[in-house]
């Protein structure tokens, strides 16, 4: 990965790691993970729960893309589609995954087989529930590996060792249950299971959302290092916008179900075409600058079994005017990125809707 | 009660303070019955929160936070030191109604709130109990009434339509003010609030803090505000104490702290927090690496192993609390003697702190000194 101009000089005295931000899409390479027009729903009797709806979105290899938005807003149900976890009531409708070259929605379970874990791996939210409380880490990893095609119990010991080494915790802890691991631990121990193959791509669903902020950013820091050192692309579901500000090359916010901001972090956070990026970004307190009162983004996200007519977030919208009520509107290119807002359409903006009348 | 609205804090500072910690130390024996150790939650911690006032305590996972909360709630017996609320030692409240109305006065908000209402009741269950137990002022009469001003005074209204409610029904941001609604309805006058937004998503946090901004202006409460976040404590507390392997290292009026912090550690925490508007770099600091083993600590800073800053006496002597700017106090040997402070000479217990451990030394296998 290039190294980046923008990195400014580092405070004297002060080590600065490289978090080199590339861009991508890098010339003369397609995308690793290509989704186009995936549609999930939980059946729910009468009216289904559209969670995802209509969501096209690229990784390449070696990028870090974050997802955020907030609970309920259907980032867990996208990345599991992608991932082919869900299991009813959930469902994929419609779209297709495309995952280095073939379409994982096409596939059935023994064809992903030997795609999963060794080419994708997925760590889960709450590692306190995802880890095995009975078993020690050694015997949830010579599983992962036997599962997945590995037998020789030297070469299963000797790669446990190494992945653990990778994240930076003591090989020793192998014997340990996870009840005898702190939370950050335990969250590096998923981590470490996630690589056990060295996959293209790791996919995360909040897995820092249970720590304190220092472990927290540690974490970020490791899994930055392990991207840049082993060449994985990440996919990262928050909900707090701030924490992959650092450290995700692209941002898609997703709002009720859809795609409602999709741009470079950068451009994203300095200059939010979305009024709902824009509240996220408002609604965390700063520990710089004056002290204001914040408001944060009121009501909240809209029942997705029954959204509101025309734009989803126009209930809650400081800026919502007429024809949000009625226009569902598309995801417009602005200044380099994608926004589904009618302000940036060339038909209801409105400059054009006052000038009509 | 009300006649203290919207007063500033500093008004109060010169009156005696409402809940006051004296070197409260709390230890707890882990282990089994050949390998029992003792665990140094809490420290020789000494802290006061007057009337009207936000405290925040801050520090990360395992630093005693909690522990302090459940010290001033009475769910732990203090290991040594004190605990006084508007002047008397708690040790004194030997009868069930003083105890009872030391609990009504300092009430407990909890950090998970799917798990902190008993799903089988509604909303108004839990409000009307703290009515029965605590409020013999109001007539079951008037309970409804009552119910309904605590729930509005939290913003959660239609409040008559909520208390039918079943906690199913509500989002974490509703469910958590049922809690501080269900503190409201003691009448308190310190609201110990633990983790109270850390389970809640981001955009719905600033909510709550909001509630605990208005909180303390119209009701007059105190709070103590225990969190990670030291973004979020900026924005809703005035002072501000920063905690680490079970001692308070720094205290102090939280613009002060985070403008000029003096302890590394409290630098470690203030570079933690993830802040889009600062410009992109990273700085390797000492954020890696697991918090410290409080079991059997031997003296001298806790924070050493993780501390760039760190000295010879820091290996040695715990530092004490000082004073080294107008009310801002910070536990540190380089940040006091840069403030002009003579280093103790190695060899002299400091302070109460290496008494502490020395106190647990006598009935454990203690500490190799």
């Amino acid at each position: 990965m290039a190294a980046d101009p923008v990195v400014p000089e580092p405070p004297p005295g002060a080590e600065v790691a490289d978090l080199g931000v590339a861009q991508f899409p890098q010339p003369g390479t397609g995308p690793l993970l290509r989704v186009r027009g995936l549609c999930a729903e939980y059946d729910s009797g009468e009216r289904p729960v559209i969670a995802v709806d209509r969501v096209d979105l690229d990784v390449f290899a070696g990028e870090f893309v974050g997802i955020v938005g907030e609970s309920g807003c259907g980032k867990s149900t996208l990345l599991f589609a992608i991932a082919q976890l869900l299991s009813p009531p959930a469902s994929i409708t419609a779209g297709s995954v495309e995952f280095a070259g073939r379409d994982l929605v096409a596939m059935n379970d023994r064809e992903l087989a030997p795609v999963r874990w060794r080419e994708l791996s997925v760590v889960m939210q709450s590692a306190m529930n995802a880890l095995n409380p009975v078993r020690d880490l050694r015997h949830q990893f010579t599983d992962v590996m036997r599962a997945h095609g590995e037998s020789s119990a030297a070469r299963i010991d000797q790669r446990s060792r190494e992945v653990m080494h990778l994240v930076g915790i003591d090989a020793a802890h192998l014997r340990s249950y996870p009840h005898q691991l702190s939370g950050g631990m335990r969250q590096r121990a998923m981590i470490a299971m996630a690589l056990l193959f060295t996959p293209d791509l790791v996919i995360m669903d909040e897995p820092t959302s249970a720590l304190d902020v220092v472990a927290q950013r540690s974490l970020m820091l490791q899994i930055k290092e392990l991207q840049q050192e082993l060449g994985f692309a990440v996919l990262f579901v928050t909900h707090d916008m701030s924490l992959v500000s650092h450290f995700s090359d692209r941002l898609m916010v997703m709002y009720a179900g859809q795609a409602v901001e999709v741009g470079q972090t950068r451009a994203v956070f300095d200059h939010p075409s979305h009024p709902y990026s824009q509240g996220l970004l408002d609604a965390f307190p700063s520990i710089h600058g004056a002290r204001t009162a914040l408001e944060g983004i009121p009501g909240a996200p809209p029942d997705l079994g029954n959204p509101p007519p025309g734009c989803r977030f126009q209930p809650r919208c400081p800026l919502a005017y007429e024809p949000c009520a009625t226009v569902a509107p598309d995801l417009y290119e602005v200044d380099g990125v994608q926004s589904r807002c009618l302000l940036h359409s060339e038909r209801y903006r409105p400059d054009r809707v006052e000038g009509r009348q | 009660m009300t006649d203290s609205a919207s007063t500033g804090a500093s008004e109060h500072r010169s009156q005696p303070p409402l809940l006051e910690a004296r070197g409260l130390t709390r230890h707890f024996q882990v282990g089994g019955l050949r390998t029992r150790q003792t665990l140094h939650a809490v420290d020789d911690a000494s802290f006061a929160i007057a009337a009207g006032e936000i405290v925040a305590l801050v520090g990360e996972s395992g630093s005693g936070k909690s522990t302090i909360a459940r010290l001033l709630a009475q769910v732990y017996k203090p290991t040594s030191g004190e605990i006084r609320f508007e002047g008397t030692p708690l040790s004194r409240l030997r009868t069930r109604r003083d105890r009872l109305a030391y609990r009504s006065a300092v009430p407990m908000v909890f950090q998970d709130p799917f798990s902190s209402l008993n799903p089988a009741y509604r909303v108004s269950h839990g409000i009307m109990r703290g009515f029965k137990l605590h409020r013999p002022d109001v007539r079951p009469a008037d309970r409804a009434a009552e119910a309904v001003r605590v729930l509005e005074a939290v913003g959660l209204t239609p409040a008559r339509e909520v208390m039918d409610r079943f906690p199913y029904e509500l989002s974490g941001g509703q469910r958590q003010r049922i809690g501080f609604a269900q503190a409201l309805a003691y009448r308190p006058k310190v609201i110990l609030a633990d983790e109270p937004v850390s389970m809640l998503d981001v955009s719905i946090r600033i909510g709550l803090l909001n509630v605990m901004a208005d909180l303390r202006a119209q009701q007059g409460v105190s709070i103590l505000y225990i969190t990670h976040d030291i973004a979020s404590a900026r924005y809703v507390s005035d002072r501000l104490m920063v905690m680490y392997a079970g001692h308070v290292m720094e205290t102090g009026p939280v613009e002060d702290v985070l403008a000029a912090p003096l302890h590394p550690y409290t630098q470690l925490l203030v570079a933690a927090v993830p802040d889009p508007r600062a410009p992109l770099s990273v700085t390797a600091d000492m954020t890696r690496g697991e918090p410290p083993k409080v079991i059997v600590p031997s003296p001298g800073c806790r924070s050493r192993d993780r501390c760039p800053l760190a000295i010879d006496i820091c290996h040695q002597v715990t530092p004490p609390l000082l004073e080294l700017a107008p009310g801002h106090q910070a536990a540190c040997h380089v940040a006091a003697q840069r403030a002009g402070m003579p280093l103790p000479q190695p060899g002299t217990p400091a302070r109460a702190r290496d008494v502490g451990t020395r106190e647990a030394g006598m009935s454990q296998p203690g500490p190799d000194r």
